[in-house]
């Protein structure tokens, strides 16, 4: 199918700071595309940029074949936007709230009366109808955020980190009421520095420095992993000499738990193992994840220390 | 322009308004505040100058000439002093203004070769105020002149000879020369400036400081929509501070209003337009409430207050600044209420000023509107 969302090439720069660079993806309608990073990547910009909020200085930005920076074109009805920071009015209570935003798409009073039922029931905010948004937890926030973003039935729904801030079990709900809207051919962008989160998207990118650093399936991703992952638990003075020993081989260290999780090129995974354990250190195999890929990819480009900071 | 979304942001910021009673407070206590502040204490009437008396001659024209300041309301005579120390410390103490000091030969010069000196001291520091008791004090003397000369003339059988000349005022619109008719109107005009772009200095501002402009981009509505919709509540809530002042200003001044209501309304109406834009657009252009609440304060409230002629007559003032006047909307709007309340006087003498007014509103809706970027950056 043909993509409703398509970003290519783009390129911002902040002052100094290049906030992206030649950032290039496409998103299908009914699918469910995260933009994985760290911080600082970019992802905000590129939702930015695609909700029409900044006008990119290279590459080109297309939803539903618009661009999204042309407000006479009708593509905002298009379109559903979750900022990352707070940005629904805090002394407005939850069902204000939404009636402004549906008020500014135009919807009729019954438009209006029948999607926010159904918008407040399953998200579970209809108790809390009358509360002020600025006295709602981070999760109901989140979901009320969510909810003003999808009353007018947006084809496009740009999510900056909608995660943040929000406890596992309203995370749960998040999800949940994505893969529902995904269901019914609504296209999903969504940010997060959640490496965890990544499994639960139809595709990933991952970002880094402003770029796509890899992008598929995330099953598939892992699958293809050809990197080793070790946890290795020992004193710091006697694992860290035999790991800069190691030099290039060692692509990335983490802390887990009291211990490290270091990734490691295949071929020397047998050789680290012997001189870690020489050293006085206990070594064991773990299955690879995504945060392991992304830090992998990531220390491609930069030194392992700053990817795992 | 789509009229529902402009209903629809006009709604939001009237929610918000009724929401924060502070700042419904301040927009409804400011005008009336203001009235009472300056509508009392903006006083430019000199009455009762605090006036010392030093009665050397002690004979019966003395005490007619000393009655006749005893008499008047401009003069309060709170001290019979006994020598030019005793008046020295008196004016030094603030006690008195001024002092009337009638020689030891006043009657026998009166009667022998007139005409007789009789002295009178003004503390000038206060220039103004003492320039108005001068003219009171002069006043007194001439009357009674008038009406000695006219007692011997009676006395002596010859014809009176009247003075050769004969000042007779009438004063017009403001007959008792109250200072609060002419205060007040000014008054009204100043508060519709500074109420106007305070109010609306914090919208956009705040929008963009709560980050709810983000959401607000990322929509439909434009900016066209977002500057009418928010005008639309501050502009109700300025006309409400309108009938305030009015209000006030017959009711507690008694100031009298000659003129057109409506015409009223309209003028204030169309000067309100261009006070709310302008605040919009400081809001649009600072970004930050503070820095855009600062430059509403700075921009008009000086401007209107000082260059207006509300207080001071810009006939009297140099020339560059005469011509600067030219650009304080206020000024017209002063002009206008002033020609309204005191002269009853309708379009066919201020249709120009209503078309500058209309002519500001328009020209500074149009700048916030072309200001105005629907982007973050």
């Amino acid at each position: 199918m043909s993509p409703v969302v398509a970003a290519a090439g783009l390129g911002h720069v902040y002052g100094a700071v290049r906030a992206l660079d030649g950032l290039s993806f496409a998103v299908a309608p009914g699918e469910l595309y995260g933009l994985i990073g760290a911080d600082g990547a970019g992802k905000t910009t590129a939702l930015r940029i695609l909700a029409g909020l900044i006008v990119p200085q290279r590459g080109s930005a297309r939803v539903v074949g618009l661009d999204p920076a042309d407000t006479r074109s009708g593509v905002r009805e298009s379109l559903g936007y979750m900022p990352q920071r707070y940005s629904l009015y805090g002394d407005l209570s939850v069902a204000e709230n939404l009636r402004f935003f549906a008020r500014l798409f135009c919807l009729s009073r019954r438009e209006y009366a029948e999607r926010s039922a159904r918008l407040l029931a399953i998200t579970r905010l209809e108790k809390f109808a009358g509360r002020p948004a600025e006295q709602l937890s981070g999760g109901m926030y989140k979901k009320l955020a969510l909810a003003c973003a999808l009353l007018h039935r947006p084809r496009v729904l740009l999510l900056d980190e909608p995660t943040n801030g929000v406890d596992p079990v309203s995370r749960l709900d998040l999800w949940e009421l994505l893969y529902e809207f995904v269901a019914e051919g609504m296209a999903v962008v969504v940010s997060t520095p959640y490496m965890d989160e990544a499994e639960r998207c139809h595709r990933v990118g991952l970002v880094h420095h402003g770029r796509l650093l890899l992008e598929g399936e995330p099953r598939a991703l892992v699958a293809g992993f050809t990197d080793a992952v070790l946890q290795v638990a020992g004193a710091a003075e006697c694992v860290e000499p035999v790991l800069e020993r190691a030099g290039a081989d060692v692509v990335a260290v983490a802390p887990l738990g009291g211990a490290l999780r270091v990734v490691v090129r295949r071929g020397a995974s047998a050789g680290l193992r012997r001189a870690l354990a020489a050293a006085g250190a206990q070594v064991e195999p773990l299955r690879p994840n995504f945060e392991d890929l992304f830090l992998a990819q990531a220390a491609g480009g930069a030194p392992a220390g700053e990817a795992a900071a | 322009m789509n009229a529902r979304r402009v209903l629809a942001v006009a709604r939001k910021e009237t929610l918000h308004v009724w929401r924060d009673p502070r700042s419904l407070g301040m927009a409804l206590a400011i005008p009336a505040l203001m009235m009472f502040l300056f509508g009392y204490a903006l006083t430019l009437d000199v009455d009762n100058v605090p006036l010392a008396v030093w009665d050397q001659s002690g004979t019966p024209e003395s005490r007619e000439l000393l009655s006749r300041f005893e008499g008047s309301r401009y003069f309060d005579v709170r001290l019979g002093a006994l020598g030019y120390p005793e008046i020295e410390r008196a004016i030094l103490d603030r006690e008195v203004m001024a002092a009337v000091v009638i020689p030891w030969d006043f009657a026998a010069r009166l009667n022998a070769s007139p005409p007789a000196p009789v002295q009178f001291l003004l503390d000038g520091s206060d220039a103004n105020t003492a320039t108005i008791a001068l003219g009171y004090a002069e006043g007194v003397a001439r009357s009674y002149t008038i009406e000695d000369a006219a007692r011997r003339a009676a006395a002596s059988g010859v014809p009176a000879h009247a003075a050769p000349l004969e000042l007779r005022s009438r004063v017009w619109f403001n007959e008792d020369l109250e200072s609060k008719n002419f205060i007040v109107p000014g008054l009204i005009a100043v508060i519709m400036m500074v109420i106007a772009a305070l109010l609306t200095s914090l919208t956009i501002a705040r929008e963009w400081e709560q980050g709810t402009m983000e959401q607000l981009v990322s929509t439909p509505v434009t900016g066209n929509e977002i500057i009418a919709g928010k005008l639309l509540p501050y502009f109700a809530l300025g006309m409400i501070d309108l009938a305030v002042s009015v209000v006030i200003g017959k009711y507690l001044f008694d100031v009298p209003l000659r003129g057109s209501v409506a015409l009223l309304v309209a003028s204030s109406a169309a000067f309100l337009v261009g006070g709310l834009s302008m605040g919009m657009l400081f809001s649009i252009v600072a970004r930050s409430q503070l820095l855009a609440t600062q430059l509403a304060l700075m921009i008009t409230f000086l401007p209107a207050f000082l260059l207006s002629g509300f207080v001071f007559a810009i006939g009297n003032m140099p020339r560059p600044i005469q011509v600067a006047t030219h650009v304080v909307p206020a000024r017209y709007l002063v002009s206008l209420l002033r020609g309204i309340y005191l002269k009853g006087v309708g379009l066919e003498v201020l249709a120009g000023e209503l078309a500058l007014l209309a002519a500001f509103g328009a020209a500074v809706l149009f700048a916030a509107s072309r200001k105005f970027r629907k982007k973050l950056e």
